[in-house]
């Protein structure tokens, strides 16, 4: 009993740097935020004379009440979708394919993938300059003159630099759903793909002896067995949207009217570019929020399913 | 399988493969082309031909301003890599074969940090990184680097040490060992491909990480990453300066990709089944 106890101690002391780090940095900066975010230090010089002035809820109502952040939310909820969509259809069709090993599917598989490896800082820099580089917002050219050489003048619009939006989707968005989904759906793809290489093949084949068609072998047997691992694609590519700070960053800014705001990027700005640490605290809990409403309720079933 | 499949068939999953193989490397298209062009020959009219003669002017010029931030990224990414790992390898040693009661609850604890958005915490982390007067430094940079690494590279080593059986920490244990040497003599040792995967995964994320960069560097201390977004800021915006910088950027990582690919998937996929 003795040598167990002095057994947890020294366990205890092996973890206890990344404990206490965590404590400070995960727990203690999350409550400070919170703090911050019901304080009145909005301004510069409240902040410096560390003003205890608790102002409750404020921040957060004249936060949604506000139509930057409003537009924020809608841009969020729009990105996340079509990125999610995107990235499902291309990577599943892709992994669809590569699965049945046709010749120089290796090849194929790691182009796809590539992206991955690379920031999206990067990313952001070469989409801007595909889809408007130049001055704008006049006219942007690049992808644009490609159509226009290509002979398909139909295609052309303002990509990011629209200000158009339909039924609260900023159409501006559209380009920078590109870039992530060019990001991403190799993330899907090969995740598809592992799951697609452990499935029985006689299971398969069985089904297809019985008649089966390519889409109901696809809808009736391989999406049921794949759809955990779809789920936490969704989860993955969810999270990665709320964060997608950097792409916007190095893309796009916030745009025109905010036509490629996220909370993200409101965030940074509020709080290290105009001095207004409470708005920018509350931004950042909204966040932290939204992530929690996706994550803990599946995190609560994979530890169930454990 | 292939052989069953008509010529049709083929030829409509061969024309999908190429289409989207297109979608994949236009970008790579542009950022090559480009790079490779003179200032003069840079104009948007122009910006979809390949280079009339080559120049590495553009990467020349890249490579003046960025080398600072080149090495900035590699001083910050080669210790915050090693750190991490070798941490979360002993974090995840001892969280699965030297539990004690509330080890699992700690577990969670440490893993909630792996989703949080970091906007969440960014403010206070600056104002702190100031008052212990590591704000703007690399070595700053590196303990966040580390420290928001942890529940990440721990759970993969956990998740990897869960298949070591018990029995044979239980032997080692008979036989006298203690917990440092079972570490030091069997966990570690078999843990080499393990540790290539963090490697390869923390590299990747720290090396292309920007929020953190923007937020916690001076000029001086910069990471490639931050640097990369600034050359866009100049008044007249040099592409083929700007297209050799994002190559710069990308090339370390990418380079990583092609020699390690299998191991870069795998800790993609480990990273991604979380919990």
């Amino acid at each position: 009993m003795k040598r167990k106890h002095k057994e947890s101690l020294t366990s205890i002391a092996i973890l206890s740097p990344s404990i206490i780090t965590l404590a400070i940095f995960v727990y203690g900066f999350i409550s400070r935020s919170v703090q911050i975010s019901m304080l009145d230090w909005d301004t510069f010089a409240n902040f410096m004379r560390k003003a205890k002035d608790y102002v409750g809820l404020e921040n957060y109502i004249s936060l949604f009440t506000e139509s930057r952040f409003q537009t924020d939310l809608w841009n969020t909820l729009y990105f996340t979708l079509f990125f999610i969509i995107g990235c499902l259809a291309i990577g599943i069709l892709l992994s669809l394919i590569l699965n049945n090993k046709p010749r120089g599917g290796y090849f194929f598989q790691n182009l796809y993938l590539f992206p991955m490896a690379i920031s999206f800082v990067v990313t952001g820099t070469v989409w801007r300059w595909i889809f408007a580089p130049g001055r704008l917002p006049n006219n942007p050219r690049g992808i644009n003159l490609l159509f226009e050489q290509l002979g398909l003048q139909n295609l052309q619009w303002g990509w990011f630099t629209s200000t158009n939006s339909f039924l609260g989707f900023n159409v501006a968005l559209i380009a920078v759903i590109i870039a992530a989904i060019w990001q991403y759906s190799g993330y899907t793809m090969a995740m598809w793909l592992a799951g697609l290489r452990g499935i029985d093949q006689q299971l398969i084949e069985a089904a297809r002896i019985d008649g089966a068609s390519k889409w109901q072998i696809f809808t009736k047997i391989l999406f049921p067995i794949q759809k955990p691992i779809t789920l936490s694609a969704i989860i993955v590519l969810a999270h990665v949207s709320l964060k997608a700070f950097a792409l916007i960053y190095a893309m796009t800014g916030s745009g025109p009217n905010n036509v490629t705001d996220i909370p993200a990027v409101y965030m940074f700005e509020a709080t290290f570019r105009s001095n207004r640490y409470s708005t920018g605290s509350a931004i950042a809990i909204v966040l932290l929020m939204m992530v929690g409403l996706l994550i803990i309720p599946y995190l609560v079933n994979s530890f169930k399913e454990e | 399988m292939d052989d069953k499949m008509t010529t049709q068939e083929k030829i409509t999953r061969y024309a999908v493969l190429i289409v989207f193989a297109i979608f994949f490397l236009i970008p790579m298209y542009v950022l090559i082309s480009t790079s490779l062009k003179s200032f003069s020959e840079v104009s948007i009219n122009t910006m979809w031909q390949l280079p009339s003669s080559i120049s590495i002017e553009g990467f020349k010029e890249a490579f003046a301003k960025l080398a600072p931030n080149v090495l900035n990224s590699f001083y910050l990414v080669i210790p915050a890599t090693l750190f991490s790992a070798i941490l979360g390898s002993l974090n995840g040693y001892v969280l699965s074969h030297w539990k004690f009661k509330g080890s699992d609850t700690l577990f969670a604890l440490i893993l909630f940090g792996m989703f949080i958005p970091y906007q969440s915490i960014l403010f206070p982390l600056v104002q702190f990184m100031q008052t212990i007067g590591l704000y703007g430094s690399i070595p700053g940079l590196i303990l966040v680097h580390v420290v928001y690494g942890l529940p990440i590279t721990t759970l993969m080593f956990r998740n990897y040490y869960q298949d070591v059986p018990d029995a044979l920490t239980e032997a080692a244990k008979v036989d006298g060992a203690n917990i440092f040497s079972i570490y030091r003599h069997i966990f570690f040792p078999i843990s080499i491909p393990s540790f290539v995967v963090v490697f390869i995964w923390q590299f990747t994320n720290i090396w292309n990480e920007f929020l953190f960069a923007v937020t916690l560097t001076d000029t001086q201390s910069q990471p490639i990453t931050v640097a990369l977004t600034n050359l866009a800021g100049s008044q007249v915006v040099e592409w083929n300066v700007q297209m050799s910088g994002a190559i710069i950027t990308a090339l370390p990582t990418l380079l990583v990709y092609i020699i390690f690919g299998r191991y870069f998937i795998k800790g993609m996929l480990a990273g991604s089944v979380k919990g």
